[in-house]
Protein backbone atom coordinates (compact mmCIF):
# COMPACT_ATOMS: atom_id res chain seq x y z
CA UNK A 1 0.00 0.00 0.00
CA UNK A 2 1.14 3.44 -0.60
CA UNK A 3 1.45 6.14 1.92
CA UNK A 4 -1.59 8.70 1.66
CA UNK A 5 -0.95 11.14 -0.94
CA UNK A 6 -0.85 14.90 0.71
CA UNK A 7 -3.82 17.16 0.59
CA UNK A 8 -2.01 19.33 -2.55
CA UNK A 9 -1.45 15.80 -4.42
CA UNK A 10 -2.89 16.10 -7.57
CA UNK A 11 -5.53 14.28 -8.54
CA UNK A 12 -4.82 12.29 -11.60
CA UNK A 13 -8.14 10.14 -13.38
CA UNK A 14 -7.68 7.37 -15.40
CA UNK A 15 -10.10 5.83 -17.97
CA UNK A 16 -11.81 2.94 -16.38
CA UNK A 17 -13.74 1.30 -19.20
CA UNK A 18 -11.44 -1.80 -19.79
CA UNK A 19 -7.66 -2.45 -19.92
CA UNK A 20 -4.98 -2.45 -16.98
CA UNK A 21 -7.08 0.37 -14.65
CA UNK A 22 -5.60 -0.78 -11.56
CA UNK A 23 -1.79 -0.89 -12.74
CA UNK A 24 -1.98 2.80 -13.78
CA UNK A 25 -4.01 3.89 -10.73
CA UNK A 26 -1.24 2.01 -8.20
CA UNK A 27 1.49 3.76 -10.17
CA UNK A 28 -0.33 7.22 -9.92
CA UNK A 29 -0.41 6.36 -6.30
CA UNK A 30 3.16 5.02 -6.22
CA UNK A 31 4.24 8.47 -7.58
CA UNK A 32 2.59 10.57 -5.06
CA UNK A 33 -1.24 11.62 -7.25
CA UNK A 34 -4.43 11.05 -5.93
CA UNK A 35 -5.62 8.74 -8.40
CA UNK A 36 -9.15 7.65 -9.41
CA UNK A 37 -11.22 5.89 -11.37
CA UNK A 38 -13.13 7.39 -14.98
CA UNK A 39 -16.45 5.83 -15.63
CA UNK A 40 -19.09 8.51 -16.62
CA UNK A 41 -18.90 12.20 -17.73
CA UNK A 42 -18.92 13.83 -14.67
CA UNK A 43 -16.24 11.75 -13.03
CA UNK A 44 -13.75 14.35 -15.38
CA UNK A 45 -14.86 17.20 -13.42
CA UNK A 46 -12.61 15.93 -9.80
CA UNK A 47 -9.65 16.11 -11.48
CA UNK A 48 -6.57 17.63 -12.56
CA UNK A 49 -5.01 15.13 -15.04
CA UNK A 50 -6.31 11.78 -17.35
CA UNK A 51 -4.60 8.41 -18.31
CA UNK A 52 -5.62 6.39 -20.80
CA UNK A 53 -4.64 2.93 -19.95
CA UNK A 54 -4.19 -0.35 -22.11
CA UNK A 55 -6.61 -2.16 -23.24
CA UNK A 56 -8.17 -2.97 -26.57
CA UNK A 57 -8.96 0.13 -28.32
CA UNK A 58 -11.60 -1.01 -30.22
CA UNK A 59 -13.57 -2.10 -27.13
CA UNK A 60 -12.73 1.21 -24.96
CA UNK A 61 -13.39 3.43 -27.84
CA UNK A 62 -17.17 2.19 -28.68
CA UNK A 63 -18.20 1.75 -25.30
CA UNK A 64 -16.43 5.32 -24.49
CA UNK A 65 -18.14 6.97 -27.55
CA UNK A 66 -21.58 5.76 -26.23
CA UNK A 67 -20.99 6.66 -23.52
CA UNK A 68 -20.44 10.37 -24.01
CA UNK A 69 -16.69 10.26 -22.52
CA UNK A 70 -14.97 10.49 -25.76
CA UNK A 71 -16.70 13.97 -26.47
CA UNK A 72 -16.56 14.63 -22.79
CA UNK A 73 -12.63 14.25 -22.50
CA UNK A 74 -12.29 15.71 -26.03
CA UNK A 75 -13.31 19.11 -24.65
CA UNK A 76 -11.84 18.68 -21.37
CA UNK A 77 -8.22 18.14 -23.03
CA UNK A 78 -8.80 20.94 -25.49
CA UNK A 79 -9.34 23.14 -22.15
CA UNK A 80 -5.85 22.27 -21.12
CA UNK A 81 -6.66 18.61 -19.35
CA UNK A 82 -3.56 16.82 -19.62
CA UNK A 83 -4.04 13.98 -20.89
CA UNK A 84 -1.18 10.56 -21.52
CA UNK A 85 -1.86 7.36 -23.77
CA UNK A 86 -0.24 4.29 -23.07
CA UNK A 87 -0.71 1.46 -25.92
CA UNK A 88 -4.30 1.59 -26.82
CA UNK A 89 -4.46 5.04 -24.67
CA UNK A 90 -2.26 6.47 -28.02
CA UNK A 91 -4.37 5.16 -30.44
CA UNK A 92 -7.25 6.69 -29.05
CA UNK A 93 -5.31 10.09 -28.87
CA UNK A 94 -4.07 9.84 -32.33
CA UNK A 95 -6.15 11.81 -34.98
CA UNK A 96 -5.37 9.16 -37.24
CA UNK A 97 -4.85 5.28 -37.20
CA UNK A 98 -5.67 4.43 -40.49
CA UNK A 99 -8.65 2.69 -39.56
CA UNK A 100 -12.50 3.75 -38.78
CA UNK A 101 -13.07 3.40 -35.25
CA UNK A 102 -13.81 6.03 -32.56
CA UNK A 103 -11.17 7.95 -31.45
CA UNK A 104 -10.81 10.90 -28.66
CA UNK A 105 -8.10 12.71 -31.30
CA UNK A 106 -6.17 15.79 -30.92
CA UNK A 107 -2.61 15.00 -30.72
CA UNK A 108 -1.09 15.55 -34.25
CA UNK A 109 0.61 11.63 -35.55
CA UNK A 110 -0.73 8.70 -37.36
CA UNK A 111 -0.42 5.40 -35.33
CA UNK A 112 -0.05 2.19 -36.85
CA UNK A 113 -1.72 -0.79 -34.81
CA UNK A 114 -0.51 -4.14 -34.11
CA UNK A 115 2.73 -2.87 -35.43
CA UNK A 116 5.93 -5.22 -34.44
CA UNK A 117 3.12 -8.66 -35.43
CA UNK A 118 0.65 -10.62 -33.53
CA UNK A 119 1.19 -11.60 -29.32
CA UNK A 120 4.56 -13.55 -29.90
CA UNK A 121 6.35 -10.29 -31.67
CA UNK A 122 5.45 -8.32 -28.10
CA UNK A 123 8.71 -7.70 -26.14
CA UNK A 124 10.80 -5.43 -23.76
CA UNK A 125 13.48 -3.54 -23.97
CA UNK A 126 15.47 -1.11 -22.15
CA UNK A 127 14.98 2.71 -24.01
CA UNK A 128 16.49 6.01 -23.51
CA UNK A 129 13.20 8.40 -22.97
CA UNK A 130 13.97 12.35 -23.28
CA UNK A 131 13.68 13.96 -20.03
CA UNK A 132 14.45 10.83 -17.80
CA UNK A 133 17.52 11.17 -16.13
CA UNK A 134 19.08 7.97 -14.23
CA UNK A 135 19.60 5.55 -16.80
CA UNK A 136 17.31 3.71 -20.17
CA UNK A 137 13.32 2.78 -19.09
CA UNK A 138 12.13 -0.98 -19.28
CA UNK A 139 9.48 -0.47 -22.14
CA UNK A 140 7.26 -3.09 -22.16
CA UNK A 141 5.41 -3.34 -26.17
CA UNK A 142 2.45 -5.71 -25.88
CA UNK A 143 0.71 -5.86 -29.35
CA UNK A 144 1.66 -2.47 -29.47
CA UNK A 145 1.53 0.56 -31.85
CA UNK A 146 3.43 2.94 -33.38
CA UNK A 147 3.85 6.16 -34.40
CA UNK A 148 4.25 6.43 -37.99
CA UNK A 149 3.90 10.21 -38.89
CA UNK A 150 4.88 12.86 -36.00
CA UNK A 151 3.13 16.33 -36.66
CA UNK A 152 5.38 19.46 -36.64
CA UNK A 153 4.06 20.73 -33.13
CA UNK A 154 4.88 16.91 -31.76
CA UNK A 155 8.11 16.18 -30.00
CA UNK A 156 9.99 12.61 -29.83
CA UNK A 157 10.81 11.54 -26.72
CA UNK A 158 12.16 7.79 -27.88
CA UNK A 159 12.60 6.03 -30.56
CA UNK A 160 13.92 2.48 -31.12
CA UNK A 161 17.30 1.65 -33.22
CA UNK A 162 15.57 1.54 -36.08
CA UNK A 163 13.68 5.18 -35.83
CA UNK A 164 10.28 3.97 -35.04
CA UNK A 165 8.88 6.22 -32.79
CA UNK A 166 7.57 5.03 -29.64
CA UNK A 167 6.78 7.97 -27.36
CA UNK A 168 5.85 11.89 -28.56
CA UNK A 169 4.81 14.58 -26.26
CA UNK A 170 2.50 17.53 -27.69
CA UNK A 171 1.99 20.64 -25.45
CA UNK A 172 -0.13 18.62 -22.60
CA UNK A 173 -0.33 15.31 -24.32
CA UNK A 174 1.51 12.43 -23.93
CA UNK A 175 1.74 9.20 -25.79
CA UNK A 176 3.57 5.73 -25.11
CA UNK A 177 3.52 2.87 -27.33
CA UNK A 178 5.00 0.71 -24.50
CA UNK A 179 3.35 0.39 -20.89
CA UNK A 180 5.17 1.80 -17.86
CA UNK A 181 2.60 0.87 -15.68
CA UNK A 182 3.66 -2.50 -15.79
CA UNK A 183 6.98 -2.36 -14.47
CA UNK A 184 8.20 -1.40 -10.99
CA UNK A 185 9.68 2.12 -12.80
CA UNK A 186 7.54 5.33 -12.09
CA UNK A 187 9.57 7.49 -13.65
CA UNK A 188 7.26 8.08 -16.81
CA UNK A 189 4.04 8.55 -13.74
CA UNK A 190 6.66 11.41 -12.16
CA UNK A 191 6.90 12.99 -15.04
CA UNK A 192 3.33 12.97 -16.12
CA UNK A 193 2.61 14.04 -12.56
CA UNK A 194 5.04 17.17 -13.07
CA UNK A 195 3.07 18.21 -15.88
CA UNK A 196 -0.48 17.79 -14.54
CA UNK A 197 1.13 20.08 -11.39
CA UNK A 198 2.52 22.64 -13.61
CA UNK A 199 -0.91 22.98 -15.64
CA UNK A 200 -2.89 23.23 -12.45
CA UNK A 201 -0.68 26.00 -10.94
CA UNK A 202 -0.57 27.16 -14.50
CA UNK A 203 -4.53 27.90 -14.34
CA UNK A 204 -4.60 29.18 -10.70
CA UNK A 205 -2.87 31.75 -11.26
CA UNK A 206 -4.47 32.42 -14.75
CA UNK A 207 -8.17 32.78 -12.67
CA UNK A 208 -6.52 34.14 -9.70
CA UNK B 1 8.39 16.47 -36.31
CA UNK B 2 11.60 18.22 -34.86
CA UNK B 3 14.87 17.21 -36.16
CA UNK B 4 16.40 17.98 -32.70
CA UNK B 5 15.52 15.05 -31.13
CA UNK B 6 16.76 11.93 -32.33
CA UNK B 7 18.72 11.14 -28.85
CA UNK B 8 16.93 7.61 -27.87
CA UNK B 9 17.83 4.33 -28.65
CA UNK B 10 17.44 0.89 -27.12
CA UNK B 11 20.10 0.01 -24.41
CA UNK B 12 20.09 -3.88 -24.49
CA UNK B 13 18.79 -6.75 -26.30
CA UNK B 14 14.99 -7.05 -26.64
CA UNK B 15 13.60 -9.93 -25.01
CA UNK B 16 10.42 -11.44 -25.90
CA UNK B 17 7.90 -13.74 -24.17
CA UNK B 18 8.64 -13.37 -20.90
CA UNK B 19 6.21 -13.54 -17.96
CA UNK B 20 5.52 -10.03 -17.43
CA UNK B 21 4.84 -9.83 -21.84
CA UNK B 22 2.71 -13.01 -21.07
CA UNK B 23 0.57 -12.14 -18.22
CA UNK B 24 0.24 -8.15 -19.35
CA UNK B 25 -1.09 -9.32 -22.40
CA UNK B 26 -3.53 -10.73 -20.47
CA UNK B 27 -3.96 -7.75 -17.98
CA UNK B 28 -5.21 -5.63 -21.29
CA UNK B 29 -7.98 -7.74 -21.40
CA UNK B 30 -9.30 -6.96 -17.58
CA UNK B 31 -12.84 -5.95 -18.02
CA UNK B 32 -13.82 -7.31 -21.08
CA UNK B 33 -15.68 -10.17 -23.13
CA UNK B 34 -13.88 -12.98 -24.90
CA UNK B 35 -16.15 -14.71 -27.67
CA UNK B 36 -16.50 -18.35 -28.61
CA UNK B 37 -16.92 -17.36 -32.56
CA UNK B 38 -16.08 -20.30 -35.32
CA UNK B 39 -16.48 -18.20 -38.67
CA UNK B 40 -15.10 -15.40 -39.92
CA UNK B 41 -18.20 -14.06 -39.52
CA UNK B 42 -19.17 -14.50 -36.02
CA UNK B 43 -15.44 -13.08 -34.90
CA UNK B 44 -16.49 -9.86 -37.42
CA UNK B 45 -19.68 -9.61 -35.23
CA UNK B 46 -17.94 -10.20 -31.89
CA UNK B 47 -15.82 -7.13 -32.78
CA UNK B 48 -18.63 -5.07 -33.74
CA UNK B 49 -20.29 -5.81 -30.16
CA UNK B 50 -17.24 -4.92 -28.26
CA UNK B 51 -15.35 -8.30 -27.65
CA UNK B 52 -11.67 -7.29 -26.54
CA UNK B 53 -10.65 -11.19 -27.82
CA UNK B 54 -12.48 -13.90 -29.60
CA UNK B 55 -11.50 -17.80 -29.02
CA UNK B 56 -11.30 -19.31 -32.50
CA UNK B 57 -13.01 -23.57 -32.45
CA UNK B 58 -14.91 -24.81 -34.90
CA UNK B 59 -18.12 -26.16 -32.62
CA UNK B 60 -19.20 -24.17 -29.18
CA UNK B 61 -19.24 -26.32 -26.26
CA UNK B 62 -22.57 -27.11 -26.83
CA UNK B 63 -22.37 -28.17 -29.77
CA UNK B 64 -19.36 -30.88 -28.66
CA UNK B 65 -21.69 -31.79 -25.87
CA UNK B 66 -24.54 -32.59 -28.40
CA UNK B 67 -22.40 -33.97 -31.21
CA UNK B 68 -19.71 -36.13 -29.24
CA UNK B 69 -16.94 -37.86 -30.77
CA UNK B 70 -13.48 -36.51 -30.13
CA UNK B 71 -12.87 -32.89 -30.11
CA UNK B 72 -9.68 -31.42 -31.03
CA UNK B 73 -7.50 -28.10 -32.36
CA UNK B 74 -9.40 -26.35 -34.87
CA UNK B 75 -8.58 -26.55 -38.87
CA UNK B 76 -5.67 -24.10 -38.94
CA UNK B 77 -7.70 -22.64 -42.03
CA UNK B 78 -10.39 -21.68 -40.07
CA UNK B 79 -8.02 -20.07 -37.57
CA UNK B 80 -6.23 -18.36 -39.94
CA UNK B 81 -9.48 -16.94 -41.95
CA UNK B 82 -10.29 -15.26 -38.38
CA UNK B 83 -6.97 -13.94 -37.62
CA UNK B 84 -6.97 -11.81 -41.06
CA UNK B 85 -10.92 -10.64 -40.32
CA UNK B 86 -10.34 -8.72 -36.95
CA UNK B 87 -7.58 -6.52 -35.08
CA UNK B 88 -8.77 -7.91 -31.40
CA UNK B 89 -6.34 -10.57 -30.55
CA UNK B 90 -7.71 -14.23 -31.17
CA UNK B 91 -7.42 -16.91 -29.24
CA UNK B 92 -7.52 -20.78 -29.62
CA UNK B 93 -7.82 -23.90 -27.99
CA UNK B 94 -5.77 -26.94 -27.89
CA UNK B 95 -6.51 -30.85 -25.83
CA UNK B 96 -4.83 -31.36 -22.10
CA UNK B 97 -1.43 -32.31 -22.62
CA UNK B 98 -1.40 -32.16 -26.39
CA UNK B 99 1.58 -29.62 -26.69
CA UNK B 100 1.72 -30.43 -30.32
CA UNK B 101 -1.33 -28.72 -30.99
CA UNK B 102 0.05 -26.12 -28.75
CA UNK B 103 3.37 -25.72 -30.89
CA UNK B 104 0.73 -25.62 -33.96
CA UNK B 105 -1.31 -22.78 -32.63
CA UNK B 106 1.84 -20.87 -31.76
CA UNK B 107 3.55 -21.44 -35.59
CA UNK B 108 0.08 -20.18 -36.28
CA UNK B 109 0.46 -16.78 -34.74
CA UNK B 110 -2.03 -17.07 -32.29
CA UNK B 111 -2.33 -14.73 -29.59
CA UNK B 112 -3.44 -16.93 -26.78
CA UNK B 113 -3.50 -20.71 -26.31
CA UNK B 114 -6.38 -22.23 -24.17
CA UNK B 115 -5.62 -26.10 -22.89
CA UNK B 116 -8.83 -26.48 -22.37
CA UNK B 117 -11.37 -29.26 -20.66
CA UNK B 118 -13.73 -28.43 -23.29
CA UNK B 119 -11.72 -30.82 -26.07
CA UNK B 120 -11.10 -34.44 -25.59
CA UNK B 121 -8.03 -34.71 -22.89
CA UNK B 122 -4.47 -35.57 -25.01
CA UNK B 123 -2.64 -36.07 -21.66
CA UNK B 124 -4.70 -38.07 -18.43
CA UNK B 125 -1.13 -37.57 -16.46
CA UNK B 126 0.11 -34.23 -17.43
CA UNK B 127 -0.78 -30.95 -18.74
CA UNK B 128 1.45 -28.92 -21.40
CA UNK B 129 4.80 -27.29 -19.97
CA UNK B 130 3.71 -23.94 -20.84
CA UNK B 131 6.88 -22.48 -19.84
CA UNK B 132 8.11 -23.91 -22.79
CA UNK B 133 6.23 -21.79 -25.41
CA UNK B 134 6.53 -17.87 -26.83
CA UNK B 135 2.84 -17.78 -26.69
CA UNK B 136 1.44 -17.38 -23.55
CA UNK B 137 -1.59 -20.18 -21.96
CA UNK B 138 -4.47 -19.47 -20.25
CA UNK B 139 -6.07 -22.75 -18.62
CA UNK B 140 -8.99 -23.69 -16.37
CA UNK B 141 -9.53 -24.84 -12.66
CA UNK B 142 -12.33 -25.32 -10.48
CA UNK B 143 -10.32 -24.65 -7.22
CA UNK B 144 -7.24 -22.26 -6.02
CA UNK B 145 -4.97 -25.15 -5.78
CA UNK B 146 -5.66 -26.31 -9.38
CA UNK B 147 -5.33 -22.62 -10.43
CA UNK B 148 -1.70 -22.48 -8.82
CA UNK B 149 -0.86 -25.81 -10.33
CA UNK B 150 -1.44 -24.13 -13.74
CA UNK B 151 0.56 -21.22 -13.05
CA UNK B 152 3.18 -23.35 -11.88
CA UNK B 153 3.10 -25.02 -15.28
CA UNK B 154 3.27 -21.50 -17.04
CA UNK B 155 -0.20 -20.16 -17.38
CA UNK B 156 -0.23 -16.72 -17.85
CA UNK B 157 -3.95 -16.29 -17.24
CA UNK B 158 -6.89 -18.34 -15.74
CA UNK B 159 -10.30 -18.79 -16.08
CA UNK B 160 -12.73 -21.05 -13.89
CA UNK B 161 -14.16 -23.94 -15.90
CA UNK B 162 -17.93 -23.59 -15.11
CA UNK B 163 -19.17 -26.31 -17.11
CA UNK B 164 -19.21 -25.24 -20.72
CA UNK B 165 -21.88 -25.44 -23.32
CA UNK B 166 -24.85 -25.72 -20.37
CA UNK B 167 -25.80 -21.76 -20.29
CA UNK B 168 -26.06 -22.96 -16.50
CA UNK B 169 -24.20 -20.39 -14.65
CA UNK B 170 -24.10 -22.83 -11.24
CA UNK B 171 -20.67 -24.34 -11.90
CA UNK B 172 -19.12 -20.52 -12.72
CA UNK B 173 -20.33 -19.47 -9.54
CA UNK B 174 -18.93 -22.67 -7.59
CA UNK B 175 -15.60 -22.30 -9.00
CA UNK B 176 -15.41 -18.91 -8.53
CA UNK B 177 -16.75 -18.63 -5.02
CA UNK B 178 -13.95 -21.50 -4.09
CA UNK B 179 -10.68 -19.98 -6.12
CA UNK B 180 -11.98 -16.22 -4.10
CA UNK B 181 -13.01 -17.79 -1.26
CA UNK B 182 -9.46 -19.99 -0.82
CA UNK B 183 -7.65 -16.40 -1.63
CA UNK B 184 -9.45 -14.66 1.42
CA UNK B 185 -8.76 -17.55 3.70
CA UNK B 186 -4.98 -17.71 2.85
CA UNK B 187 -4.46 -14.00 3.77
CA UNK B 188 -5.14 -14.66 7.17
CA UNK B 189 -2.98 -17.74 7.77
CA UNK B 190 0.45 -17.92 9.69
CA UNK B 191 3.84 -19.18 8.08
CA UNK B 192 3.56 -22.65 9.16
CA UNK B 193 0.01 -22.81 8.19
CA UNK B 194 0.85 -22.24 4.67
CA UNK B 195 2.87 -24.73 4.40
CA UNK B 196 0.26 -26.92 5.66
CA UNK B 197 -2.29 -25.36 3.06
CA UNK B 198 0.17 -26.06 0.22
CA UNK B 199 -0.12 -29.73 1.44
CA UNK B 200 -3.51 -29.44 1.28
CA UNK B 201 -4.35 -27.25 -1.85
CA UNK B 202 -1.89 -29.69 -3.64
CA UNK B 203 -0.24 -26.25 -4.80
CA UNK B 204 3.91 -24.68 -5.11
CA UNK B 205 4.22 -23.37 -1.05
CA UNK B 206 6.14 -19.87 -3.23
CA UNK B 207 2.81 -19.24 -5.04
CA UNK B 208 0.74 -19.64 -2.13
CA UNK B 209 3.21 -16.68 -0.29
CA UNK B 210 2.53 -15.11 -2.98
CA UNK B 211 -1.23 -15.15 -2.96
CA UNK B 212 -1.59 -14.95 1.08
CA UNK B 213 0.90 -11.93 1.02
CA UNK B 214 -1.19 -9.95 -2.39
CA UNK B 215 -4.89 -10.95 -1.59
CA UNK B 216 -4.88 -12.13 -5.15
CA UNK B 217 -3.76 -14.30 -7.91
CA UNK B 218 -0.59 -13.77 -9.86
CA UNK B 219 -2.57 -13.63 -13.43
CA UNK B 220 -5.28 -12.44 -14.48
CA UNK B 221 -8.78 -14.41 -13.58
CA UNK B 222 -11.52 -14.05 -15.59
CA UNK B 223 -14.99 -16.82 -15.48
CA UNK B 224 -15.87 -18.97 -17.98
CA UNK B 225 -18.58 -21.81 -18.49
CA UNK B 226 -22.14 -21.08 -18.17
CA UNK B 227 -22.84 -17.58 -19.08
CA UNK B 228 -26.09 -16.98 -21.01
CA UNK B 229 -26.96 -14.00 -20.21
CA UNK B 230 -25.82 -10.28 -19.22
CA UNK B 231 -27.41 -10.82 -15.54
CA UNK B 232 -24.76 -14.25 -15.36
CA UNK B 233 -22.05 -12.03 -16.86
CA UNK B 234 -22.68 -9.14 -14.09
CA UNK B 235 -22.91 -12.29 -11.52
CA UNK B 236 -19.46 -13.44 -12.14
CA UNK B 237 -18.03 -9.59 -12.08
CA UNK B 238 -19.43 -8.82 -8.61
CA UNK B 239 -18.10 -11.91 -7.51
CA UNK B 240 -14.95 -10.59 -8.17
CA UNK B 241 -13.44 -11.87 -11.73
CA UNK B 242 -11.43 -9.75 -13.94
CA UNK B 243 -13.74 -10.82 -17.24
CA UNK B 244 -15.95 -13.52 -18.62
CA UNK B 245 -15.17 -15.90 -21.49
CA UNK B 246 -18.39 -16.32 -22.75
CA UNK B 247 -18.96 -19.50 -25.31
CA UNK B 248 -22.08 -21.16 -26.36
CA UNK B 249 -24.27 -18.07 -24.62
CA UNK B 250 -23.56 -15.95 -27.27
CA UNK B 251 -24.17 -17.95 -30.87
CA UNK B 252 -26.38 -20.47 -29.57
CA UNK B 253 -29.28 -17.75 -28.56
CA UNK B 254 -32.02 -16.56 -30.42
CA UNK B 255 -30.24 -13.16 -31.67
CA UNK B 256 -26.43 -13.33 -31.34
CA UNK B 257 -25.49 -9.61 -31.91
CA UNK B 258 -27.69 -8.47 -29.36
CA UNK B 259 -26.78 -10.99 -26.82
CA UNK B 260 -23.40 -10.22 -27.33
CA UNK B 261 -23.41 -6.25 -27.46
CA UNK B 262 -26.03 -6.82 -24.23
CA UNK B 263 -22.85 -8.71 -22.48
CA UNK B 264 -20.12 -6.71 -23.38
CA UNK B 265 -22.14 -3.49 -21.68
CA UNK B 266 -23.37 -5.76 -18.50
CA UNK B 267 -19.69 -6.66 -18.20
CA UNK B 268 -18.75 -2.42 -18.28
CA UNK B 269 -21.31 -1.58 -16.04
CA UNK B 270 -21.75 -4.66 -13.49
CA UNK B 271 -22.00 -2.67 -10.33
CA UNK B 272 -25.03 -0.94 -11.83
CA UNK B 273 -28.48 -2.92 -12.13
CA UNK B 274 -30.39 -0.12 -13.96
CA UNK B 275 -27.90 -0.17 -16.63
CA UNK B 276 -28.08 -4.60 -16.72
CA UNK B 277 -31.66 -4.09 -16.73
CA UNK B 278 -31.59 -1.84 -19.60
CA UNK B 279 -29.38 -3.92 -22.20
CA UNK B 280 -31.18 -7.31 -21.08
CA UNK B 281 -34.37 -5.71 -22.86
CA UNK B 282 -35.82 -7.51 -25.70
CA UNK B 283 -32.61 -9.45 -26.85
CA UNK B 284 -34.13 -12.59 -27.73
CA UNK B 285 -33.95 -15.94 -25.79
CA UNK B 286 -30.85 -16.52 -24.44
CA UNK B 287 -29.57 -20.51 -25.31
CA UNK B 288 -32.19 -23.23 -23.65
CA UNK B 289 -29.24 -24.45 -21.78
CA UNK B 290 -29.12 -27.68 -19.99
CA UNK B 291 -29.21 -27.71 -16.35
CA UNK B 292 -25.81 -29.29 -14.68
CA UNK B 293 -27.67 -31.46 -12.31
CA UNK B 294 -29.31 -33.66 -15.48
CA UNK B 295 -25.67 -33.85 -16.62
CA UNK B 296 -24.08 -37.60 -15.70
CA UNK B 297 -20.61 -37.05 -13.48
CA UNK B 298 -18.84 -39.19 -16.02
CA UNK B 299 -19.84 -36.80 -18.96
CA UNK B 300 -18.59 -33.81 -16.85
CA UNK B 301 -16.27 -31.40 -18.93
CA UNK B 302 -14.81 -29.43 -15.54
CA UNK B 303 -13.77 -32.53 -13.92
CA UNK B 304 -10.84 -33.50 -17.10
CA UNK B 305 -7.77 -31.63 -15.87
CA UNK B 306 -6.56 -32.06 -12.24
Amino acid sequence: MSPAPPDDAVRVGVLAIQGDVAEHLRSIAAAGGRPSRIRRPADLNDIDGLILPGGESTTIGMLGGEAGLLSAIRLRVAEGLPVWGTCAGLILLAQDVGQAQPLIGGLDVTVARNAFGRQVDSFEVDLDVAGLTDGPFRAVFIRAPVVCRAGPAVEVLARLNDGTIVAVRQGLMLGTSFHPELTGDHRLHTLFLRMVAAQRSASRQSRA
Amino acid sequence: MSDSDNSAGERSPRESATWRIKTGMAAMLKGGVIMDVTTADQARLAEDAGAVAVMALERVPADIRAQGGVARMSDPEMILEIMKTVSIPVMAKARIGHFVEAQVLESLGVDYVDESEVLTPADERYHIDKHGFKVPFVCGCRNLGEALRRIAEGAAMIRTKGEAGTGDIVEAVRHARSVLGEIKRLTVLGNEELVAAAKDLGAPLELLREVAGSGKLPVVNFAAGGIATPADAALMMQLGVDGVFVGSGIFKSENPAKAAAAIVRAVQHYDDAAVIAEVSRGIGAPMRGRAVQEIPEGERLAARGW
